[in-house]
């Protein structure tokens, strides 16, 4: 293990919203890198709640694999609503 | 307090420049192979994110610019903070500690975005200690009174951000997403400077006397903080090319040179160049180059605080280190712990 490992950082603006991944940053444990996301990225009252996680517990999609990974997506457009046409007369659907 | 002209043109561009991030990651990638998709990508206008594909040129020149950019803002805090201390009111000192906390924390950012390039920010900070990677040539001059404090904030946090606004529209996603965050900062710098001096040149006789020399000799400086003349300057051409950089050194220093001038009239002193004059033909003001040989001569290591900035850092690491060690040392046994109550 590094000395001062890399850590995500992610905030939540307000009460009803998500964590947004905001940046990363060095510390040595978990409440270091909590105290020190709460001076780096909430100053100006920009979150009210923060999760520090370590980078190396993070796995990502790579572009290269985008095709086999997303494309799934695009062939079952059945997922969406607006691909079902409505007969005239069927109200609040 | 009048609200100067130019800041808010600035913040509107940083503004403009997060819808414009938004909007290209809205767009449809282009489809292509591995050699042509970053082409692809830059002529878009999209953005290259950490783990597409890149020449490996383009990652280097951008691991330099964002590394030294970074080492800048780290750097940056000593001349300010040389007046920490001895600032003149408590509300001065409490706004002067909360703007060396952002440097710290724009320090932070951009190593961050270093390292999403593959660099480690140890051996980044290895490279500004032993002199390889450089830092922005301005904080090798001193602070000798209050009134430098103003200049720095109006002045070279003025320049910083005529420069930096472009580059929130960097190709590169997260310099671009950190310019952001910083530049939005930064107007709060140059805002604090630019009242600063205001309230100084409407004070005492000494006091305006104090922000027209602070103006005096920070004016040269802040012009050379853009770099050498576009002839002389070697990665232009290509940064331009890769959509790094969007104006050459000279068309961001003249509008600065612009902008200022407006600004130190609100402020009622004067800019110590006696060529300064609006140019009716060129639609911008003439203005005296700063003397690009001393610019050379302070990058190269032989300014006037060059040595003490460089000490100063030095003795921070090498005393700090039984800190950290400790620190590391602590987090180790609470693993430890974890693992054995797991």
């Amino acid at each position: 293990m590094t000395k001062n490992p890399l850590w995500e950082v992610f905030v939540r603006p307000r009460r009803g919203l998500s964590h947004t991944h905001v940046g990363s940053l060095h510390a040595a444990d978990a409440q270091l890198a909590l105290r020190n996301a709460r001076d780096l990225y909430t100053r100006r009252e920009e979150g009210v709640s923060i999760w520090v996680v370590p980078a190396a517990e993070i796995t990502a999609s790579s572009p290269q694999e985008k095709d086999a990974f997303f494309d799934p997506a695009a062939d079952k457009i059945y997922r969406h609503p607006t691909f079902y046409e409505m007969p005239e007369g069927a109200e609040h659907i | 307090m009048p609200e100067e002209p130019g800041a808010q043109s600035l913040l509107d561009q940083v503004a403009e420049a997060e819808r414009q991030l938004i909007e290209a990651a809205g767009r449809g990638r282009p489809d292509a192979d591995a050699e042509a998709y970053f082409d692809a990508v830059i002529a878009a206008d999209q953005k290259i994110e950490p783990r597409d594909a890149m020449p490996e040129a383009y990652r280097k020149t951008l691991i330099r610019q964002i590394a030294q950019h970074a080492h800048s803002e780290i750097i940056g805090m000593q001349p300010e903070g040389n007046w920490i201390t001895r600032a003149p009111s408590l509300a001065r000192k409490a706004i002067l500690l909360a703007k060396v906390q952002d440097e710290a924390g724009h320090g932070l950012y951009l190593y961050a975005a270093a390292e999403t390039l593959g660099a480690d920010r140890e051996d980044l900070y290895a490279q500004l200690l032993s002199g390889r990677q450089k830092y922005s040539s301005i904080f090798n001059y001193p602070t000798v009174t209050w009134a430098d404090v103003g200049a720095i904030g109006w002045l070279v946090d003025g320049a910083a951000i005529v420069n930096q606004v472009p580059l929130c529209r960097c190709s590169y996603g997260p310099y671009a997403r950190a310019m952001i965050r910083v530049c939005k900062e930064e107007s709060f710098h140059q805002r604090q400077g630019f009242q600063s001096l205001y309230v100084l040149a409407r004070g005492t006789e000494k006091q305006r006397a104090m922000a027209q020399d602070a103006i005096d000799r920070w004016w040269y400086p802040s012009l050379a903080m853009f770099g050498p003349p576009d002839a002389d300057s070697k990665h232009t051409a290509q940064s331009m090319e890769w959509k790094i950089k969007r104006y050459s050194n000279d068309e961001l220093r003249q509008k600065f040179v612009d902008m200022t001038v407006q600004q130190a009239e609100v402020l009622g002193l004067t800019l110590p160049d006696e060529n300064l004059q609006w140019n009716e033909e060129r639609g911008h003001y003439d203005y005296t180059q700063p003397d690009y040989d001393e610019l050379m001569q302070v990058i190269k290591g032989d300014g006037p605080c060059n040595r003490q900035r460089m000490a100063n850092r030095r003795e921070a690491v090498e005393s700090g280190t039984w800190v950290s060690e400790a620190a590391a040392a602590y987090a180790a046994k609470q693993d430890t712990r974890q693992e054995a109550m797991a």
